[in-house]
């Protein structure tokens, strides 16, 4: 019967996406509504071909499937954002690259750098988030997740929209938001994945045989929360027209940039901070074999976390149109954030004490740590940036570029690495990694293109903000917008070079993770439980 | 007075007060004296459990009788 309703509806989904497809507005639109037509049509297939096929959910094993499927997108989608960062990198350095002439348009730095921006946040990041998520929720309540095939429809409805994202980007759909460009369909459907991701979580903790809620599974939890809360005040829009990708924002002027910034900090916050150190939380004791140096400071990182983070989005409108006292108030909890920030990166590196000779010995653990430093390096650039008087010199410049990368690539990139390395020979039952070696020369590629990335956008942010402030005896200003344009060239082709070593580094990481599965000799299996069916 | 005259004076008193004192609170909370064998229990439940979900028998073990490393 109810294989029936699915079926119904997928088939309808097919149609009304081909009928919208016929009567679409705009090129993002109809490409978009083709898109959910094939998807739907895909689904309806392979629905049709499971009719009647009894639902089997042993409650004795681990739902290991859909975080194997996680371990392959994730390193996907993290090649392909890397690989469109070293474009986007180097069209700036050499404006030729937009290709303008050959595409139109469609490949220029401006409907790129969205592609670049979501692929390595939503599809690199939240398919490591979910992958993880799921790994860490069923290990540490003992439970096998919830909902039978609920966390399948997770992964590929987040799937669906990356490629919905993707598309509607280089068409031209956005609605111009820094890290909210999708548009407003779209935002829909990620409400309806992420409920799905909220429900699997908390059926999971909900049966959970474990009689503590892991502190990894707090920050998870609220990072799901927290997340679906700013997506939806954020993206609070009326359609144009229900067959247009075009939308108009509720709210309007100050209100929807602070609106704008409240979100994007706190996706900061809480996507790519809160649900990474739900993965420190529990990869790092995990591949170092020995519990998380202090878990009551933990549990205050935790609480701290929550309790500033969510007022330190105003640091992104100084000298702006918003109240003085909202700016200031935003600097104050950035800054206060510091303190939690730097707890919880002790808390990690101390993880090792009376283990660091792992350090020289486990190329993974290196890696794990170095995300660590990473994070405490940021989390002590951000505030200091935050400062009014730091701002007006490192806003709008590439100082901002630099510290997000140092943050994203160093803290959120060598976590994901690590949990990738850590879950593979595991979930494909293998005896560890094919090769340590090739960690090794993925640590450091990344290592060093991380470094040669942040220290040129240091110094050319810091030139470029000079420059823009320049005046002259007169009280005119010396440079023009073309001067800076001009004199950041050689940093900007040394960016490129970094993010070049970053994407060399995943594609080792990818090939390695691809012999591990290949080539490495399975684990003897011990009983029925360790033995990993081919799916 | 106007909604936002209104929600901001609320805000910066007592909506300031009870956040801030929650906050402490939960410091002292997580402080309080007994908590150590509790957090210790819970920072080793990532070593159970590794292959398989735990069976009805098992569940709410006291933590004196669990393993604390799964072998």
């Amino acid at each position: 019967m109810w294989d029936y309703i699915k079926l119904i509806v997928l088939g309808a989904v097919a149609v009304i996406a081909a009928i919208a497809a016929n009567y679409a507005h705009d090129l993002a639109y109809m490409v978009n509504a083709l898109v959910v037509m094939l998807a739907a049509a895909i689904t309806f297939v392979w629905q049709l071909r499971h009719v009647g096929e009894p639902a089997v959910h042993p409650a004795n094993e681990y739902l290991d499937g859909v975080v194997r499927a996680g371990v392959i997108a994730t390193t996907f989608w993290g090649v392909v954002g890397f690989l469109v960062g070293v474009v986007i990198a180097f069209q700036l350095a050499f404006p030729a690259l937009n290709l303008g002439a050959v595409t139109e348009g469609i490949l220029n730095f401006g409907r790129l750098r969205p592609l670049h921006t979501s692929a390595v946040i939503f599809a690199f990041g939240g398919n490591a988030l979910i992958m993880s998520a799921f790994y860490i929720v069923q290990r540490t309540t003992a439970a096998r997740l919830f909902g039978g095939n609920l966390g399948w429809f997770v992964f590929w409805g987040w799937q669906l929209m990356i490629v919905l994202a993707a598309t509607s980007y280089i068409l031209g759909g956005t609605q111009g938001k820094e890290y909210a460009e999708t548009v407003w369909y779209i935002d829909w459907w990620i409400v309806v994945v992420w409920v799905a991701f909220l429900l699997t979580f908390i059926g999971t903790l909900w049966k959970r045989k474990e009689p503590h809620i892991y502190v990894a599974n707090w920050f998870l939890l609220s990072m799901i929360v927290t997340v679906a809360m700013l997506h939806v005040v954020n993206n609070l829009a009326i359609p144009v027209s229900f067959l247009s990708s075009q939308s108009v924002p509720v709210f309007s002027g100050v209100q929807d940039a602070m609106t704008q910034w409240w979100y994007g900090h706190n996706a900061v916050g809480f996507f790519l901070t809160a649900g990474f150190l739900g993965m420190m939380y529990y990869f790092i004791p995990k591949q170092v074999e020995k519990p998380v140096f202090s878990y009551k400071l933990s549990i205050i990182h935790f609480w701290a976390l929550i309790f500033l983070y969510i007022w330190a989005g105003p640091h992104h409108l100084h000298y702006t149109a918003l109240p003085d006292w909202a700016a200031t108030l935003g600097m104050v909890f950035s800054v206060m954030l510091w303190m939690p920030s730097w707890g919880g990166m002790i808390n990690g590196l101390m993880t090792l004490s009376g283990a660091w000779d792992k350090l020289r010995t486990d190329p993974i653990v290196r890696m794990m740590v170095v995300s660590v430093g990473f994070y405490g390096m940021s989390t002590f650039e951000g505030p200091m940036m935050s400062i009014k008087a730091v701002n007006s010199l490192s806003h709008y410049t590439d100082w901002t570029i630099g510290h997000v990368h140092s943050g994203a690539l160093g803290w959120n990139g060598m976590i994901t690495f690590g949990a990738l390395y850590f879950l593979t020979p595991r979930l494909w039952n293998r005896d560890g990694l094919y090769s340590l070696k090739l960690v090794s020369w993925h640590f450091w590629l990344a290592t060093i293109g991380i470094v040669l990335y942040a220290s040129s956008m240091w110094v050319t942010g810091i030139m470029e903000g000079l420059m823009w402030r320049e005046v002259d005896a007169n009280g005119f200003l010396v440079n023009a917008f073309a001067d800076t344009v001009a004199a950041k060239f050689p940093m900007n082709v040394v960016r490129g070079l970094g993010g070049l070593m970053f994407l060399t580094g995943a594609l080792i990481m990818a090939y390695n993770l691809w012999m591990t599965v290949r080539a490495q000799p399975a684990k003897a299996p011990v009983n029925a439980n360790n033995y990993v069916p081919a799916e | 007075m106007d909604m936002y005259s209104l929600l901001r004076e609320f805000a910066d008193s007592w909506a300031l007060i009870v956040l801030t004192l929650v906050f402490l609170g939960v410091i002292l909370w997580v402080l309080r004296p007994g908590s150590r064998s509790l957090h210790a229990d819970a920072a080793n439940a990532i070593f159970r459990n590794e292959k398989k979900p735990a069976g009805d028998a098992e569940v709410r073990s006291t933590p004196a009788t669990r393993p604390v490393k799964e072998a």
